[in-house]
């Protein structure tokens, strides 16, 4: 069993490769209560036109005296230039991020780690399943599927939150549905607001017959969501190695030496964060592993 | 005297007086030379100029949770086991300023200071030679190279000692990775009686010798030598059954051994301070008083601490059992997935520093399902 694969990242020819690289806050959105998304742009354009991106992946994100957090890319990776991240306002650096203003100066190193099979599921269907700021690294996913519409089979975003208030990026559904993704929608708690679906995330499977033969399963959020997740994924007999979760865990490097990401054999900063079911079995949802 | 190099691959044998002036030319090399030496009761590696900075005439015995020097009663340089510190003090050292972030207007800048020292590293044991290995793979060979570790080890001058001590807490024949050094040495020693006998690993070794009375190595000296490492081989105060790993550990997640090691572990993280392969870390920002200069700081860190592996909404392992079953999982198993090697080299640190007496054979035995004789 070995789930570990060399991954080279960009790494400066000189220095130190954990040291960041500024860029400049253009934007700051406003997603939910205490969920923010900063748009970043690097002052070298050199960095600006050399930085690449895949879906999945993330950047460590540093403020001098505070310290740095991996904080995935939630934005298109067609765009490069324009790197968006949806930060959650619970840490000492985001807390510091959320005081920053447009203009402010951010420290960014990455993009890090393994990232949505996107190229592998060409000509399959897929199900994006969601929870809560977990959509987050997949949207640029779904923004990959957007613009290659055509490479792709169904396409079903599973998406849930809490509250109504916390459904992430709400006005772009009407664009992905215009482009055939079909967006459904639940909460957990419901407002009076609310007409649609109330209930855990993965209930919105018991109205799917996905084929297994041609699924491929993307799901990111809480691991007791993506506990479930993989139960009714595996229950319509989609393989475990077409079923591919992100695993959050705490990382001070990025770059497998400060040990803290392992998840058994694997370092999620690189063989993770995304990893299909099938390599993480043996230890997905063992207690306190 | 004719100053002559001894060929590479070459055994030679010294006086043991001459070593002083292997010291001598090292130094004059310019390395600042790191030895055993003896300080608060222990064995320590620290700078050393001569040799009589060595313990000579020391030795220390070792069981679990117990560690005492003794004299030997004799006149031996290196006839001690070894100590609470691993070479990676000094290649991976505990603190480790990564750069100096400066506030300007238009937000910050970064430097970087340091220049690598150049060590030359005295009585290296086969089992750290091959924790130096394990360490290569991690910050040489990964998705990054750590240029900090990499300017140490590319400059450090390794003489190796074969080992003839081995302690009540060893197994590095279980590990393969001793008594013998393995290669990657510049010299290798092997102390007798009255004589060193060095064997040449590196050209640069070889230059080190060109200065000392040296000759060939005697048909009777080898025989001694290789005699009193099988003799040494036979002497390990402990062994370890590495047949069926990794899988034997992922398949034995919930044995209730890990509950039983958790009601003795303290989780004080002294065997990951003492393992020479450990290398967990932490970052820290420290800044001055005005908050205009920040330091980031790389720090060694345990998985035995509890801010180890925090996440929002908690941290993953509140319990000692899960903190153990990391450490042993990663050290004996997933070490093996991650980097073709085990972590483990057999050098008993973690056994005797363990201030409980924890013995990650006896552990490995238990989950084996096996009881020790």
């Amino acid at each position: 069993m070995s789930v570990t694969t060399v991954r080279h990242h960009p790494v400066p020819a000189v220095g130190h490769p954990m040291i960041p690289i500024p860029a400049t806050i253009t934007a700051i959105t406003t997603e939910a209560p205490g969920i923010i998304t900063y748009t970043l742009e690097f002052q070298d354009p050199a960095v600006r036109d050399a930085y690449r991106f895949s879906p999945g992946q993330f950047n460590m994100l540093y403020l001098p005296g505070i310290g740095e957090s991996a904080i995935s890319i939630s934005s298109d990776p067609a765009e490069p230039g324009a790197l968006r991240h949806t930060v959650r306002v619970v840490g000492n650096v985001t807390q510091a991020i959320a005081r920053l203003q447009v203009g402010g100066v951010i420290g960014v190193r990455g993009p890090y780690g393994n990232p949505w099979p996107v190229e592998r599921a060409v000509g399959r269907d897929v199900i994006v399943v969601a929870g809560g700021i977990g959509l987050a690294p997949l949207r640029p996913a779904i923004y990959h599927f957007v613009r290659h519409r055509a490479d792709y089979g169904r396409i079903q975003l599973l998406n849930g939150a809490r509250t109504p208030g916390e459904l992430l990026y709400p006005r772009e559904y009407d664009d992905w549905r215009s482009h055939d993704i079909e967006v459904v929608e639940t909460v957990d708690l419901a407002d009076e607001t609310w007409k649609g679906r109330v209930g855990v995330v993965p209930i919105l499977f018991y109205a799917l017959r996905p084929d297994p033969k041609r699924t491929t399963v993307f799901t990111c959020g809480p691991e007791i969501m993506m506990h479930f997740v993989i139960y009714e994924a595996l229950a319509r007999r989609i393989p475990k190695d077409n079923i591919f979760i992100s695993l959050e865990r705490n990382m001070k490097c990025a770059i497998a030496f400060c040990g803290r990401c392992q998840y058994g054999p694997a370092f999620l900063c690189k063989d993770g964060p995304v990893l299909s079911y099938d390599r993480i079995e043996p230890f997905f949802g063992v207690e306190e592993f | 005297m004719p100053v002559q190099t001894p060929p590479i691959g070459g055994h030679v044998v010294i006086p043991k007086p001459a070593l002083q002036q292997v010291f001598d030319a090292l130094r004059e090399a310019g390395y600042t030379l790191i030895g055993p030496t003896v300080d608060s009761g222990a064995i320590v590696y620290e700078e050393v100029a001569k040799v009589a900075d060595l313990p000579v005439g020391w030795t220390d015995d070792h069981s679990p949770g117990q560690y005492r020097l003794r004299a030997r009663g004799d006149r031996r340089h290196f006839g001690f086991v070894v100590g609470p510190q691993a070479w990676k003090r000094y290649l991976y050292p505990p603190t480790l300023r990564l750069f100096t972030a400066r506030r300007t207007e238009k937000g910050f800048e970064i430097s970087q200071d340091g220049q690598a020292p150049r060590y030359a590293f005295i009585g290296v044991r086969g089992c750290d030679m091959a924790a130096i290995g394990v360490q290569d793979r991690v910050f040489l060979e990964g998705p990054a190279h750590d240029p900090s570790y990499r300017a140490r080890r590319e400059a450090a001058f390794i003489l190796a000692v074969n080992c003839t001590e081995p302690g009540g807490t060893c197994f590095c024949a279980s590990m393969k990775t001793g008594p013998r050094c393995g290669p990657g040495f510049d010299l290798a020693l092997t102390e007798l009686e009255e004589i060193f006998l060095f064997e040449v690993g590196s050209e640069l070794g070889a230059q080190m010798l060109a200065g000392v009375q040296w000759r060939a190595a005697g048909a009777f000296e080898m025989n001694q030598a290789r005699r009193a490492l099988t003799e040494a081989e036979g002497r390990m105060g402990r062994r370890m059954d590495t047949r069926d790993l990794p899988d034997l550990l992922y398949e034995n997640l919930e044995h209730s051994r890990w509950d039983d090691v958790a009601r003795r572990c303290l989780s004080c993280a002294n065997c990951t301070m003492v393992c020479p392969t450990c290398f967990c870390s932490d970052v820290r920002e420290v800044s001055d008083l005005t908050g205009g200069v920040t330091g980031r700081e790389r720090v060694w860190d345990s998985c035995f601490n509890r801010e180890f592996s925090y996440v929002f909404g908690g941290h993953l392992r509140p319990n000692t059992r899960a903190r153990y079953r990391q450490w042993l999982t990663h050290k004996l198993a997933s070490w093996i997935d991650q980097f073709g090697t085990s972590g483990c080299v057999g050098c008993g640190r973690c056994i005797t520093w363990c201030p409980v007496g924890i013995d990650l054979t006896e552990e490995l035995t238990a989950i084996r399902g096996e009881v020790r004789a």
